[in-house]
């Protein structure tokens, strides 16, 4: 049975970002339907994931509708490329309705574009170089990092 | 006025002849140097290296200037991405992306941006040449959605005989001219349709058959 708290959650991409969240998810008890282009990707899932896993291509309409995304809670956009990201994530917003998008973009630059379009966005690489920028600066502060 | 135009291979090069051949000043975006260099030389266009749905690309290559953007690379993805960036960041007035997907043509719209997807065109003109060999398709616009086409009229033709008021086409269909012997008549409701008039129609995609049928004959079709 499905309980009020449960997510139902697709994610498109199983690379390893997206095998990540869907593996987390669903081990949390959420509802997960994974989706990639080729069934090998599948194989970075952990033998813990209990979910859906969909092969096919996520730009194409009948694919997500396969994967019921209209009935999502929220979508994760995880594949390597920034356009298809845009592309699905938009699609799952306008035209299936889906209330939560997050979008991975791969390109720092580029993630003022998702936001002027509407979608929520992680990009790995900004938060990755914020952590070690604040990182360093804060160990500048204690004294232990020291310029030149 | 400008035209960028982004995307590669036979159809960017044709494209942009065209363009410049009716004065039109083209700045292409492709990723390869060598088809950069390639185009550079045949064409009298600017031509810029990069990924066109990159921003700083787009903007380098004088998007805030171009009165259009034509979005045909091979990914409907990234033609989706160039005209949004073009359309949102760059106020761009006009911007036109090609679709593989034909079913993207809807998605496309939905999401703002106009799409031509000429597997849906060929098709469809397949379709209708298959189905009504002695009728010419003339033209068609709006994205394939308004056509034009020309037809005779024979002798059975269940048209023949009555005025235009009384032949029963649907709302959304016009005779727009008779040729009469070589004579051209713009018809009114009162216009009596004669054997061997020439006529040409403009109908919309969701009753076109319904329209030929009526006006040629069921034995046609």
């Amino acid at each position: 049975m499905r309980q009020a708290e449960d997510l139902f959650v697709v994610v498109v991409g199983c690379g390893r970002l997206g095998a990540l969240v869907a593996d987390r998810l669903s081990r949390a008890g959420h509802h997960v339907t994974v989706i990639d282009q080729q069934e090998s990707a599948f194989g970075a899932l952990s033998p813990e994931y209990s979910g859906f896993k969909l092969e096919g291509d996520a730009t194409e309409f009948a694919c997500l509708r396969e994967a019921d995304v209209g009935q999502a809670d929220v979508v994760v956009v995880a594949t390597e490329n920034d356009n298809i990201n845009l592309m699905v994530g938009q699609v799952a917003r306008e035209l299936f309705g889906v209330k939560r998008v997050i979008a991975r973009v791969t390109e720092p630059a580029r993630e003022a574009i998702f936001y002027e379009l509407g979608l929520g966005t992680v990009c790995p690489a900004r938060i990755v170089g914020d952590e070690i920028v604040e990182g360093l600066i804060r160990a500048g502060a204690n004294g232990r990092v020291h310029e030149r | 006025m400008n035209v960028l135009v982004v995307g590669g291979g036979k159809l960017v090069y044709y494209l942009s002849r065209s363009l410049t051949g009716r004065g039109r000043r083209v700045t292409i975006v492709n990723r390869d140097r060598a088809e950069c260099t390639r185009l550079a030389r045949k064409l009298d266009a600017t031509v810029v290296l990069g990924d066109g749905s990159d921003p700083t690309v787009l903007e380098e290559a004088g998007a805030y200037e171009a009165d259009a953007v034509l979005a045909v690379t091979p990914n409907d993805e990234d033609n989706l991405v160039i005209c949004q960036v073009a359309s949102v960041r760059f106020e761009v007035p006009r911007t036109l992306a090609l679709v593989n997907d034909p079913d993207h043509q809807e998605t496309f719209k939905a999401l703002g941006i106009s799409a031509v997807s000429p597997t849906q065109m060929l098709s469809r003109m397949l379709e209708q040449q298959m189905a009504f060999e002695d009728i010419d398709q003339l033209i068609s616009f709006g994205e394939g959605n308004v056509n034009v086409t020309e037809l005779t009229l024979d002798d059975e033709s269940p048209v023949v005989g009555l005025p235009l008021s009384e032949i029963g086409l649907p709302q959304d269909a016009l005779v727009a001219a008779v040729l009469r012997r070589g004579r051209p008549i713009i018809p009114r409701g009162g216009t009596v349709l004669h054997e061997r008039d020439r006529i040409i129609v403009v109908t919309l995609p969701d009753t076109h058959e319904d329209v030929l049928r009526r006006l040629v004959g069921a034995s046609h079709v």
